[in-house]
């Protein structure tokens, strides 16, 4: 067992727990940052992806040894207050979920992909997220969400007002 | 056919696991041995459908109080709350959100002044389970008609204080209003008064008209939506309490396998709490990382049997059946005029064989529970879709009685059928048991793959014989395991013969989205297309040759009008279609797929569905549906199949089974026809019977290859 410090949402913690743990389990079982999903525990689905240095990872199978220096954003810390980001405010509007299982690591996903590419094409949103799986099948919706949130970023980046 | 109410249809027989036994049952003592028998005598009263009871005024009275014959009920605080209690459970349908479109239309409240309260054993009213697309047709109305009831009774009130007739009062924005030249208005919590006010419905609440409809029939966002993108839902699996364990289970190397002997000393060295009782091993630990190690850590011994395989299953199923008895007494056999004469002496003959294969529901949240004691009190969280189902299997597990337990469905990362049993339960309230504390028990995704259950495969027999001009005249159908969901035709044909036959399954199988419908529709509709073509007549004309059902032609004719049926196509391009009609709703659906006959690579590029299901409720949720059908129905069609080999899953990681992708999805058309005058119909399943047919005619179309298993091109299409 060691003692390990994590830097999460702007907020730092140390928690005790065996290097090779899960990030997800640590994440879920020691901080209670239940939004990222356990859905496969081997990076196939998706649903614990969280932002680290600002990439997409899935925390299933990320060691939390290997994480101690660095930033990690999980669905928890996207919003500012109750003021979403403007990708959660897509999905929202977008409809973008069913049983919403998936919609934490698909958010996190498109976050990351928005930051690396702020006007990706529709087959580009497509491969980038072709990793987070969605069983109710709202894949369409998705990419709308993405799409629609890539609008408003833009336009709210060209008004000096970008988060 | 053409008058098809609800009442008319039978409910689907789910025929699995309704009648599955516990899964365990555990050696309890003496003591809570004559408990149990001292409680055996409870009787249960059976509900009266469309009888509701509603409760107004302060503070809610304890469930014994109630009337015994409720079915749904509504209460209004004095705060102008409006609290909806419900036994459906949601998960991913959306129903939290349309079943308060309801109750905000008949009450006339805003939306956001409803709480639904849904699949709380103890505080909601008895329900069967959500299942069969039963919750728009059933719980919709039945809620519309308590929040109508409620509505009249508060005008009531108000007449009542006013002294005036109420013929002048109408309802809106929850309050009511006199005429409104009076300008008078009082608020429905105003009305309670600290009253305690009980109301029964009778069948003449009038309910507001399907076409003056202002919050039902529009589309609205998930109520809650803010909480899913934020994070912030609690599922199943994200539940916790103080002082809560994890919980891990011991399984079988294989399927029928018997433990001859565990030691679980290290397990409790590493500071698990061990279990073992019958053929149930399991530990709980403070971390899951503990509990896998104390799982590793215990020595046990299995005797394995010889189990039958994923390579012989079709050869199984029809050795195994059950000639002439059906195993589930639902009688699944229709018979009309004379099959063998009117086959001999038809112009053309065909004779074919469809196949579908197990798959498996893999919902993105595993099964879930936690489970907490308190004495012989029992509280369980857990995603299932009969709450009140897996009260009684946990009642039965632990020989409590049934009101001893409490089981509450927090919104559940989806379930697809798959969650109809309650092992997880039984298996955290096991652990928690033992453990002296609260254990939550969260299935691995291999778990999930390997001892949940899975959609019956089958193997279908059609025979069929039809006169030059396109008639058929004659209709033999054998389905062998998969089910009698959808296995009548709904094209006219004189002469009949259709059975179910049960068979004893090599694997674990049980209700999926659609149930046997998906393997039905696909050998009729199939088989339809290869009598089109052998009669050289275009499939669509076939079809409405021989369909006489206005619903099912109309959503024929404008899906094929959306699609452009009848263009013409390139190389490698090819067009299909099926539809039918299955739980009070009506599909067609267009598949365009593009066959590169090199490489064997098949995509799905177009599909497009016209859906009929009475009055709809919520319009942009419905399409949500549709498509979500069409993409979950894809994996299905083209490549899911479960492999086994001696009571192993062979492919039971998500890294093994693949399921429908970004990449994989087709552009999806969907056309809503709305029946304002019709009921309303539920549509979480139906919509998915036509896309598996309509891609499979559509490769026919583009290659000239007819396949005729589920999944069609698991490995591409191979060169004929």
């Amino acid at each position: 067992m060691s003692t390990i410090r994590l830097a999460i949402n702007g907020k730092s913690y140390t928690v005790d727990a065996e290097p090779q743990t899960s990030l997800l389990s640590v994440l879920r079982e020691q901080l209670d940052l239940t939004g990222s999903k356990y859905g496969c525990g081997e990076g196939q689905c998706g649903a614990c992806t969280v932002l680290i240095d600002g990439k997409a990872q899935r925390s299933c199978v990320t060691k939390v040894g290997t994480v101690s220096q660095k930033q990690i954003t999980t669905i928890e810390g996207l919003a500012s207050g109750e003021q979403l980001h403007p990708v959660q405010e897509a999905f929202l509007e977008a409809a973008a979920m069913q049983c919403g299982y998936c919609t934490s690591g698909m958010i996190m996903s498109a976050v990351a992909l928005l930051q690396r590419n702020p006007a990706p094409k529709e087959s580009e949103i497509i491969n980038f997220m072709d990793g987070n799986i969605c069983r109710c099948g709202t894949y369409p919706r998705i990419v709308t969400a993405i799409q629609k949130a890539a609008k408003v970023m833009a336009s709210s980046a060209g008004k000096g007002a970008g988060r | 056919m053409s008058d098809r109410t609800p009442a008319q249809v039978p409910l689907e027989p789910e025929r699995y696991e309704l009648r599955a036994a516990a899964p365990y049952r555990f050696d309890l003592d003496r003591r809570e041995f004559f408990k149990f028998l001292g409680a055996g005598l409870l009787v249960v009263s059976a509900l009266r459908p469309a009888v509701v009871a509603q409760e107004s005024g302060g503070g809610r009275q304890r469930r014994s109080d109630l009337p015994k014959e409720i079915d749904a009920w509504l209460h209004i605080g004095e705060d102008g709350k409006v609290t909806v209690y419900t036994g459906k459970v949601e998960m991913g349908q959306n129903i939290r959100t349309s079943l308060s479109q309801a109750v905000a239309e008949e009450l006339h409240v805003p939306i956001d002044k409803i709480e639904m309260v849904m699949g709380d054993t103890q505080l909601t009213p008895f329900d069967m389970g959500t299942f069969g697309s039963r919750t728009t047709p059933t719980m919709n109305l039945q809620l519309r008609k308590v929040a109508a009831a409620a509505r009249e009774m508060l005008i009531s009130l108000a007449a009542a204080q006013w002294q005036t007739d109420r013929q002048h009062l109408i309802a809106a924005d929850g309050k009511v209003m006199d005429h409104p030249q009076k300008n008078r208005s009082v608020e429905y919590a105003a009305l309670m008064q600290g009253q305690q006010l009980t109301l029964t419905v009778t069948a003449d609440t009038p309910l507001m008209p399907g076409a003056s409809w202002k919050v039902a029939g529009q589309s609205a966002l998930k109520v809650d939506g803010r909480d899913f993108v934020m994070g912030r839902h609690r599922y199943p699996s994200d539940q916790k309490l103080p002082d809560m364990l994890y919980g891990r289970v011991l399984r079988p190397p294989s399927f029928g396998a018997t433990l001859l002997s565990v030691d679980a000393q290290a397990a409790e060295q590493m500071g698990a709490t061990a279990v073992h009782d019958g053929n149930f091993v399991g530990v709980a630990a403070a971390s899951t990382e503990l509990a896998a190690a104390a799982i590793a850590a215990i020595h046990a011994e299995w005797k394995s049997e010889p189990q039958p395989s994923s390579k012989e299953l079709f050869v199984y199923l029809r050795k195994n059946a059950v000639e002439g008895k059906d195993l589930t007494g639902d009688g699944d056999r229709y018979d009309v005029g004379t099959v063998d004469q009117a086959l001999g002496s038809a112009n053309h003959r065909l004779q074919q064989t469809y196949t579908v294969a197990y798959i498996a529901h893999t919902p993105l949240e595993p099964r879930a529970a936690l489970a907490k004691w308190d004495g012989d009190n029992l509280t369980v969280w857990t995603g299932t879709q009969r709450p009140f189902g897996v009260r009684g299997q946990l009642a039965e597990a632990f020989r409590i009685p049934e009101d001893q337990v409490r089981v509450l469905v927090p919104d559940t990362g989806s379930a697809y059928g798959g969650k109809h049993t309650g092992e997880t339960a039984i298996e955290a309230a096991r652990l928690a048991r033992a453990a002296k504390r609260p254990v939550k028990l969260v299935w691995s995704r291999e778990e999930e793959f390997t001892w949940a259950y899975f959609r019956p495969a089958g193997v279908i027999d059609v025979t069929s014989g039809v006169r030059s001009d396109g008639t058929i005249t004659a209709w033999d159908f054998h389905n062998y395991n998969s089910g009698s969901a959808g296995i009548r035709t709904y094209y006219e044909i004189p002469n009949q013969r259709i059975v179910f036959h049960a068979t004893n399954s090599p694997l674990r199988q049980g209700s999926y989205r659609a149930l046997a419908a998906t393997a039905n529709h696909f050998a009729r509709e199939s088989h339809m297309d290869e009598m089109a073509h052998a009669l050289k007549m275009d499939p669509l004309a076939f079809r409405l040759k021989n369909l006489k059902d206005e619903r099912l032609r109309a959503v024929f004719e404008v899906a094929a009008k959306q699609f452009g049926w009848g263009k013409s196509k390139t190389a490698g391009q090819g067009f299909g279609m099926g539809g039918g009609y299955e739980k009070l709703g009506n599909i067609a659906t267009f598949a365009e797929v593009n066959v590169n006959r090199k490489s064997g690579d098949v995509k799905v590029v177009r599909v497009v569905s016209a859906f009929e299901c009475g009055a709809i409720v919520n319009p942009d949720n419905l399409r949500n549906q549709i498509e979500g059908s069409n993409v979950q129905g894809l994996g299905g069609a083209l490549f899911e199949a479960i492999e086994f080999e001696d009571g192993k899953i062979l492919n039971g990681r998500m890294s093994k089974y693949r399921v429908p992708r970004f990449s994989d999805v087709p552009a999806l058309g969907t056309v809503l026809l709305d029946r304002k005058e019709l009921p309303s119909a539920g549509a979480g399943e139906c919509p998915m019977v036509g896309l598996a047919p309509a891609v499979a005619n559509a490769i026919f179309d583009a290659s000239g290859v007819r396949l005729r298993s589920l999944p069609l091109v698991p490995d591409g299409l191979k060169a004929s």
